[in-house]
């Protein structure tokens, strides 16, 4: 059971890598425009 | 005689589509010869200009959207090649390129994303163009030694998307950059409650079978540190707008919820330091994330609505005609001064208080007085800014510009009285102050009960009690519910800027609305017909071809002429149109014009003549080879659902009123038709007197505003509620509450039917909240409450008020929910 000292802390760096992403991809605007993408990647022929 | 000959051809409709829009082609359009047939210069401009750069696959990719027709361009848009402008609205980028932001009338649908971001290929010199679809708003970035933006603008509007300079690009930038720091936040608080909840069932097994002690207290210290960043960066929302509440000496929701989610983490800190009692740490992590989603989702809606509406206003034209040397330049109109020569044209507002110099026209004073009748104007009369120049061109020497004109100045008082508004407390608020007075006195209840009869738990039981009773359901109940009725309400086409508007709108009181526009069509129509009907079809031949509004007005009612008549025409500015159609004169005009040419009219016309001028309608009589034939009156007529509408919001139990800047006799007869009482009913208002009447009646009460002038934005922002209706001004649009998209007073008794059904949910959702409080207090005081039941309850009150908001109908679709009841 000794093994959870280990593996908590290496779950929670696993959460920390994907909140780490989350966090860029808002700083860098990935929200804002939430609809537009949708469209547009339906379109791009080139 | 002339309706029993044979008329022309009528114009079919349908025959020919628009190889660009797909409307019917007129047939005076149709070229029978050509490959394809347009029903504008416009559709085949954007169709040419696809042609050639090889982008025929927009209309592959439109497919079932149709456009609307292109407009014919004649901007020079050159007011964004000024330095000073550019220097306010365009940013550097590398490589010695600009770029800025232009919002675009007309994008809809993906083929418009397809075919603005192919601009580089349409336009040497941009490198780049986003557009982005619920803001209507492209990102462009060029290079200005290859190419003026003005030029990439004419590019634009030629394909049928009118460009305009984007307003508050500073404001915007601080909001998405808010906007993004609460969407961490959240992120932070989703991933650490996800956590500390895993690590709780791990502690909730614990519980029941049996766990060591060293991995109990390992999985408390890694819930605790876990919980500090969410409760410091996610918490601290709650605990700043608390503090700035108690500082103000007022009282806020977030005063009970910073007390709950300090209480459980305090007191799990204290049992994970003593290695004994229960920790709570899994109910505030989750409590924090589910608050902040509440508190984002309700922000963005609000800012939803305030884009929109700001998005509208920056429609109204920001440049100025300004002549020098004979030769015409596009400014931008802050750099209009004293002094210089101005064109106006036709359709064209007037950009500054000034005086005609030359060119004689009639102008819309609607916006600015409330005035519906047209007035001539011709060289040495004074013009308004936001006057709307309507027959033709006019030059006007600039006297007064920006804050000096008379708009300018009624915008200090929409400013003035915008700020003086105080904020109601919203429901929810107002019963923050008992909740917390409760609360604290039931977990000092708790704690002395349970000091006699286990002082060692009395502690654990008030604080289970403060953790318990934290009101996120409560303090979602408003938000939540509020901002999923403006959403609504936002595809109903009203948009609502502000969470408290909506149960302002509940408290019935008086309601003043504005005539022009509101009440009635807002323009010129033809009302009354005495007489010979036969000759119809010639005054409409003749009336097509002046630009008079009353002519226009007559060209709607009685439809297109027949094509093929011939006409001579002479038109008298102020007078009327004499005509030689087909061998009979025709003499078409106000009583003394027609009077002079043809003789006085028979009993019965005169006496129709007399009538229409006591209805307060514009007379104009038709004389055919110098004889008076027809009497005809033109009016502003009461919109059709107007009676209807006015009846619905007085079963509210408000009590409607006009103030109309037309003449009071005519604002007493729309009054009269309506049955609203005579003093009820006041006209010939001057924007200042308005201002007064909102003032007066806001002493006794609430009061709303419903306007779209110039003339009514001090009035819409000192009422309760101010509503502006669609195709006002920018002015109203700014200074309102809320913004009607669809014109007409029709809309208002729906957003007051709204507004009530969205408190109706509000209260519903207080009373789900405050039961489940009552429940874990109960739990709570008899000492029965452990983690994981409030871990069960306290989401599951949350889910209860966001299932309960959600699901509600509270605007679009009234009908539904009446049968569902």
């Amino acid at each position: 059971m000794s093994v959870m000292f280990v593996l908590l802390p290496v779950a929670l760096l696993f959460a920390g890598a994907a909140l780490g992403v989350f966090l860029w991809a808002a700083r860098a605007g990935q929200f804002d425009d939430l609809e537009t993408p949708s469209v547009r990647i339906l379109h791009e022929d080139d | 005689m002339p309706a029993t000959e044979p008329v022309a051809a009528p114009i079919t409709a349908g025959a020919v589509a628009c190889a660009h829009c797909g409307l019917a082609v007129p047939t005076a359009a149709v070229d029978a010869a050509a490959p394809r047939q347009f029903c504008c210069e416009g559709c085949r401009a954007v169709w040419a200009i696809l042609h050639e750069h090889g982008l025929e696959r927009y209309y592959a990719l439109r497919a079932g959207a149709a456009p609307a027709p292109a407009p014919a361009v004649d901007r020079l848009y050159s007011e964004l090649d000024d330095a000073g402008f550019q220097g306010r609205t365009c940013r550097p980028e590398p490589g010695g390129l600009l770029s800025t932001e232009l919002y675009l009338e007309g994008v809809h649908c993906g083929a418009c994303v397809w075919l603005v971001e192919k601009l580089p290929g349409l336009v040497p010199g941009v490198a780049e163009a986003r557009l982005d679809l619920p803001r209507s708003q492209a990102r462009v970035v060029w290079d200005p030694r290859t190419i003026p933006l003005s030029a990439i603008a004419r590019r634009l509007g030629s394909l049928g998307y009118t460009p305009h300079p984007c307003r508050g690009l500073a404001a915007q930038a601080a909001r998405r950059r808010e906007d993004r720091a609460m969407l961490s936040r959240i992120g932070l608080a989703g991933a650490v409650a996800a956590n500390v909840m895993g690590i709780a069932f791990a502690l909730y097994g614990g519980a029941l079978d049996g766990m060591e002690p060293e991995f109990s207290a390992f999985f408390r210290w890694a819930s605790l540190l876990l919980t500090v960043p969410s409760l410091i960066w996610g918490g601290g929302v709650f605990f700043r707008s608390a503090w700035s509440a108690l500082s103000a000496r007022t009282l806020g929701m977030d005063l009970p919820i910073s007390i709950g989610l300090l209480a459980g983490f305090l007191h799990g800190v204290v049992n994970t330091v003593r290695g004994s009692g229960d920790v709570y740490f899994d109910s505030v992590t989750v409590l924090i994330f589910l608050l902040l989603s509440g508190r984002y989702l309700q922000r963005r809606q609000q800012r939803a609505a305030g884009d929109a509406a700001e998005l509208a206003a920056s429609l109204y034209p920001t440049s100025a005609r300004l002549l020098e040397e004979g030769r015409v330049r596009e400014v931008p109109l802050e750099t209009l001064v004293p002094g210089v020569l101005v064109e106006v044209r036709a359709g064209d507002l007037v950009p500054a208080d000034g005086v005609i110099a030359a060119g004689r026209s009639t102008v819309d004073l609607s916006l600015l007085t409330g005035e519906s009748a047209p007035q001539g104007v011709h060289a040495g009369d004074r013009v308004h800014a936001g006057t709307l120049n309507l027959a033709s061109r006019l030059e006007v020497r600039v006297e007064r510009t920006g804050l000096d004109t008379r708009v300018g100045r009624l915008m200090a008082l929409v400013d003035e009285h915008a700020r003086r508004r105080a904020p109601i407390a919203q429901l929810a608020d107002r019963i923050s102050g008992h909740f917390v007075a409760v609360v604290l006195t039931l977990a000092a209840i708790t704690f002395a009960l349970w000091a006699r009869i286990d002082p060692s738990r009395a502690l654990d039981h008030a604080a289970a009690l403060l953790i318990v009773t934290c009101p996120c359901a409560l303090g979602l109940a408003t938000p939540l519910a509020v901002s999923a009725a403006i959403g609504q309400a936002a595809r109903a086409g009203f948009l609502v800027k502000g969470g408290d508007v909506l149960e302002k709108l509940t408290r019935p009181g008086r309601m003043w609305l504005d005539k022009t526009g509101t009440l009635t069509e807002g323009r010129a129509t033809l009302v009354r017909w005495h007489g010979d009907e036969a000759v119809k079809p010639l005054v409409a031949a003749a009336e097509a071809h002046s630009s008079h509004p009353l002519a226009r007005a007559a060209l709607r009612a009685l439809g297109e002429p027949p094509a093929g008549t011939r006409m001579e025409i002479q038109e008298t500015h102020g007078g009327g149109i004499e005509a030689l159609a087909d061998g009979r004169r025709l003499v078409v005009g106000s009583p003394e014009f027609v009077i002079g040419r043809a003789g006085e009219p028979q009993a019965a016309l005169a006496a129709a003549v007399g009538a229409l001028a006591g209805e307060g309608l514009t007379p104009v009589l038709v004389a055919v080879d110098g004889r008076v034939v027809a009497a005809a009156g033109f009016g502003d007529p009461l919109r059709a659902d107007a009676g209807a509408a006015v009846d619905r919001v007085r079963g509210l139990g408000w009590r409607p009123g006009i103030l109309s800047g037309d003449d009071a006799r005519i604002a007493r007869g729309a009054g009269s038709r309506l049955g609203l009482p005579a003093e009820d009913c006041r006209g010939g208002v001057s924007p200042e007197d308005k201002l007064r009447a909102v003032l007066a009646s806001a002493r006794e009460g609430p009061v709303v505003m419903v306007g779209d002038g110039v003339n009514d934005a001090a009035a819409l922002a000192a009422a309760t509620v101010g509503i502006a209706v669609a195709g006002g001004a920018e002015a109203a649009l700014t200074a309102a509450d809320v913004f009607v998209v669809r014109p007409g007073v029709g809309r208002i008794a729906e957003l007051l039917d709204g507004a009530r059904r969205t408190m109706r949910v509000v209260r519903r959702n207080l009373i789900f909240s405050l039961g489940y409080n009552v429940v874990g207090v109960t739990l709570a005081m008899t000492g029965v409450l452990n983690p994981l039941m409030a871990a069960i309850l306290m989401p599951l009150s949350s889910l209860t008020v966001i299932l309960s908001s959600y699901r509600a109908r509270t605007f679009g679709r009234p009908d539904a929910e009446e049968a569902r009841r």
